[in-house]
C-alpha cells in the first residue's frame, strides 16, 4: 500500500509546450492504441486504414475521433497496398493491423520495403501473445527480419506515441516502411502519456506526383539494385541504432544484465529490479555494437522476450553469449511472475489460472438458429472467424474446422472434393459478412471454377456488421467506418456473378423450421448454393437503425 | 511491489468492471499518481468473464497485476471469487455486493460503482476525487443515479 498519495503533487500538468505544431501541456490516461493514433494526427498522417482485429482496432477508430481521415478496407493488403500509394504520393500514411493480418499483407509488404517512398509508410502489428482474441501467437518481429523492415517495439502509452513519431521519422530518412510491433498488452493497457515530453518531427511535404520508374517499378531489372539499395539502408539504419535514444540502458548491478523490449521490459523491472537493464526500442536491426558493449559491463546476461527466442537467437548468432528462457516460456504471455521463473530457472509445472466463464452466442442471437439446423442436418461445419466460431463450445459443437479469414470456403471445398459422397454432402462452409469481403470472394469464384462432384452449400452469416471485433463497418453494411453512407456491396449480387445459380436470402430467425428446409433443400442437390442468412447482430440492430435514419436525413 | 497499490476488478461482460476500472484510475491519475490499468478485450463482450486490474503508486511498471499481489479484489458478480481468489495478497481484501445493502440501489446497473463506494472507504482518496471523477467518466444522465450508488456503497 502506498502510504505517500498526498506527497505527490495534486494534479499532472507539466510546463506548455509545443510538439508537432499542437500544444500540449496534459498529463492523460490512454491505450497505448490511442497514442499510435495520437502520434499519427499530431503527425499530420494524411490516411489511416486497417482492418479490424483485435487488439489493433481502436487504432483507427481513435483517429477518426481525432479528426484524422481513418477507412476500413476489405482486408489488410487492400488496406496496405492504399497506404503504400499514398507514401509514394508524398503524403504520411499508417495502415494498422492484428498479427495474422500481416499474413494477408506480407505481399505488397516484402515489396514495398525495395521502393524509394517520399511520405512514411508506418505498418502496426498488433501481436497477440497469449492468443487472449486470436487464432495463433505468431510473433511478428520475424517479419521485420523476413522483409527487411526496420521495426520499434513500445512498451507503453507514452513510448508508442513517440516511437510512432520515430517510425514516420525514420521511414521519411530512409524512404522505407517502418513497423510499429505492438502486443496486447501496450495496446490495450492505459498508462500516462505526456504529449509535451515528446521530440518534434519534421512537417509533413504536400502531396505531390514524381516519376520515379526505376524506385518504383519492381521489375527484375529495377528489383535487382533495389533490393541492394534496401540492403545498405538497413546498414545505415542498424548504425544510427547504435546510438538512437530509442534504446535505454538502465544501470544496475553489474552481477547481472537484462536484454529485453517492449511490455517484457515493464515486467523486468519489477521482477529484477536490481538488475541492469538494456531495453531495445529498435529490434531490426539490431544494434549489436551496443548490445557487446553492455554485455561486457555485466557478468551475466539474460534475454527477456515473449513469445520465440527472437533476440536471444540473433544475439548469439552475432557471437555474444546470453542466457535464454527454457521452451516453455515461449507459450503464452509474460508476466512479474513469469519472469521472476525464468531468471530464478525455475521450470517446474506453473499453477494454472482457473477458467472463468467462456465467452457464447447472446441469447436471442440469430447465428443460434443456424447452428441448430446445422446439428439437426448432422453437417460437417468448415467455420471461420467471427463470432459464429463460438458455435463450437456446447451446447452446439457444431464447428469442425477454423483456421484463419476466409478458409471456410476452401477448406470446405477440398473436404467435398476428397470425402466419399455420402460425407461429403454434408459439408457446408459457414462464414460471416465482414469475413466473406475479407477474403471469402476469392473462394466462392475457386467453387464455380472447380465446383466438387456433390456440388457445396455455403452459408454466410450476414448480422450486417463486423461483431466480434465490437461492431466496425465494412463494405456490405453501406457504411463508413465513421458510418456515413456509401456503396453498399452486394453478397449475393457477387455469388451470382462468380457464376452461382441458387442463391438465396432468409432471415433465420422469422421461420427456423423454414430456413432449415432450404439448407437441407440445398444439401440434397449436387449443385452450388449460397445462402446468405440475414439478421442483424442483436447487439448492434439499434444503433445500425440510428445509423441509417442519419445517413437517410443527410440525402 | 513497493508502494504500489494493487486492484482488481473482476465480473462478467457487461456489467461495467471496464467502466470501474476507468473511475479508479482517474482517481489516482489527478491524485498525481503514476497509473496503469489493463484487462484483456475482446471475448468479454460476449458474457465471458473480465477482469480488470488498476495499479497506481510513484512509479508502476508491468501493468498487470502478479498472482497474489493483489490488495483488492472487487467483484461485482460474486461466483467470480474463486477464479480471481489467486491475485489477492494474504492480506488482501475482498470488496463485494453483500458489503452494503444492494438491494436498495435504484438501478442494477450501478452495482459496479457502488462496489467503488465500498472500496473507497479503504483508500485514501477524498470523496470528492470520486465524486469528480464519476462525473468525468460517465455520462451526464448517469452520473445522479451513480453518486447515489456511490454513497450508497460508501456507507
Amino acid at each position: 500500500m502506498d502510504e505517500s498519495y498526498s506527497a505527490v503533487p495534486a494534479s499532472g500538468t507539466d510546463a506548455t509546450s509545443l510538439t508537432n505544431g499542437v500544444q500540449q501541456s496534459s498529463v492523460e490516461l490512454v491505450s497505448g492504441n490511442e497514442a499510435v493514433a495520437l502520434a499519427a494526427f499530431d503527425a499530420g498522417v494524411s490516411l489511416g486504414t486497417g482492418y479490424p482485429g483485435t487488439p489493433s482496432t481502436e487504432i483507427l477508430e481513435a483517429f477518426d475521433s481525432l479528426g484524422g481521415r481513418a477507412q476500413w478496407a476489405p482486408n489488410e493488403k487492400v488496406a496496405l497496398e492504399v497506404a503504400l500509394g499514398v507514401s509514394l504520393a508524398g503524403a504520411r500514411s499508417i495502415v494498422t493491423m492484428k498479427h495474422v493480418g500481416l499474413n494477408v499483407a506480407a505481399d505488397p509488404l516484402f515489396t514495398a520495403a525495395y521502393l524509394e517512398l517520399p511520405g512514411a509508410l508506418v505498418v502496426v502489428s498488433a501481436d497477440d501473445p497469449g492468443m487472449a482474441s486470436s487464432q495463433n501467437e505468431q510473433d511478428n518481429r520475424r517479419y521485420a527480419v523476413a522483409a527487411g523492415v526496420p521495426m520499434l517495439e513500445p512498451s507503453d502509452s507514452q513510448e508508442a506515441y513517440e516511437f510512432t513519431l520515430r517510425a514516420i521519422e525514420i521511414a521519411e530518412r530512409w524512404r522505407k516502411p517502418v513497423m510499429l510491433r505492438m502486443t496486447t498488452r501496450v495496446c490495450h493497457a492505459k498508462t500516462v502519456l505526456r504529449r509535451g515530453r515528446a521530440p518534434s518531427i519534421p512537417s509533413p511535404r504536400a502531396a505531390d506526383f514524381r516519376r520515379d520508374i526505376p524506385a518504383r517499378v519492381m521489375i527484375p531489372a529495377y528489383a535487382r539494385p533495389a533490393h541492394k539499395r534496401l540492403r545498405t539502408a538497413l546498414a545505415q539504419i542498424a548504425e544510427w541504432n547504435e546510438t538512437a535514444d530509442v534504446n535505454r540502458i538502465v544501470d544496475g548491478s553489474p552481477a547481472m544484465g537484462i536484454i529485453t523490449s517492449g511490455i517484457s521490459y515493464q515486467h523486468v523491472r519489477e521482477a529484477a529490479p536490481e538488475a541492469s537493464v538494456l531495453k531495445l526500442g529498435m529490434t531490426y536491426p539490431l544494434p549489436f555494437g551496443l548490445i557487446r558493449r553492455f554485455a561486457s559491463t555485466v557478468e551475466r546476461v539474460f534475454v527477456i522476450e515473449e513469445g520465440d527466442p527472437y533476440l536471444a537467437e540473433a544475439v548469439c548468432a552475432a557471437g555474444i553469449p546470453v542466457d535464454a528462457k527454457t521452451e516453455m516460456f515461449r507459450l503464452g504471455e509474460l508476466n512479474v511472475g513469469r519472469v521472476r521463473r525464468i531468471l530464478a530457472g525455475d521450470v517446474s509445472p506453473e499453477p494454472q489460472p482457473l477458467p472463468g466463464k467462456p465467452p457464447a452466442l447472446c441469447p436471442g442471437c440469430g447465428h443460434r438458429s443456424v447452428f441448430s439446423s446445422l446439428k439437426n442436418l448432422n453437417c460437417i461445419v468448415s467455420g471461420d472467424i467471427g463470432c459464429y466460431t463460438l458455435a463450437v463450445l456446447p451446447p452446439f459443437e457444431a464447428v469442425d474446422s477454423c483456421v484463419c479469414m476466409g478458409a471456410s470456403i476452401g477448406v470446405g471445398l477440398g473436404l467435398r472434393h476428397a470425402l466419399p459422397p455420402e460425407q461429403a454432402k454434408r459439408v457446408v462452409s459457414v462464414i460471416g459478412d465482414s469475413t466473406f469481403f475479407h477474403s471469402g470472394i476469392t473462394g466462392l469464384v475457386e467453387m464455380a471454377y472447380n465446383p466438387p462432384p456433390t456440388g457445396h452449400v455455403v452459408l454466410v452469416l450476414d448480422n450486417g456488421t463486423t461483431a466480434m471485433t465490437g461492431f466496425q463497418e465494412h463494405p456490405g453494411t453501406g457504411r463508413t467506418l465513421d458510418h456515413s453512407a456509401t456503396a453498399k456491396a452486394s453478397i449475393e449480387g457477387l455469388a451470382r456473378a462468380a457464376g452461382v445459380r441458387n442463391v438465396h436470402v432468409i432471415d433465420p430467425t422469422l421461420d427456423p423450421a423454414a430456413f432449415e428446409r432450404l439448407l437441407k433443400e440445398c444439401l440434397d442437390k449436387p449443385e452450388l448454393s449460397v445462402i446468405v442468412a440475414r439478421r442483424d447482430c442483436l447487439l448492434a440492430a439499434r444503433t445500425i437503425r440510428e445509423y441509417e435514419r442519419m445517413n437517410a436525413r443527410c440525402n | 511491489m513497493r508502494g504500489v497499490t494493487n486492484i482488481v476488478i473482476a465480473g462478467l461482460g457487461g456489467q461495467g468492471v471496464l467502466t470501474a476500472s476507468d473511475i479508479v484510475a482517474d482517481v489516482a491519475l489527478h491524485a498525481g499518481l503514476d497509473v496503469k490499468k489493463s484487462e484483456l478485450h475482446g471475448m468479454s463482450q460476449r458474457g465471458g468473464s473480465i477482469a480488470s486490474d488498476v495499479r497506481f503508486g510513484r512509479e508502476v511498471f508491468s501493468p498487470m497485476v502478479p498472482v497474489g499481489e493483489a490488495n483488492f479484489l472487487v467483484v461485482v458478480e460474486p461466483d467470480q471469487v474463486p477464479v480471481n481468489a489467486a491475485v489477492l495478497s494474504p492480506s488482501g481484501i475482498i470488496v463485494e455486493p453483500s458489503q452494503f445493502p444492494a438491494d436498495k440501489l435504484r438501478s442494477k446497473k450501478s452495482l459496479n460503482v457502488a462496489l467503488l463506494g465500498t472500496l473507497s472507504r479503504h483508500l485514501k482518496f477524498p470523496e470528492e476525487a470520486w465524486i469528480a471523477a464519476i462525473k468525468r467518466r460517465l455520462p451526464e444522465k448517469l452520473v445522479e443515479v451513480n453518486l447515489e450508488a456511490f454513497a450508497l456503497g460508501r456507507g
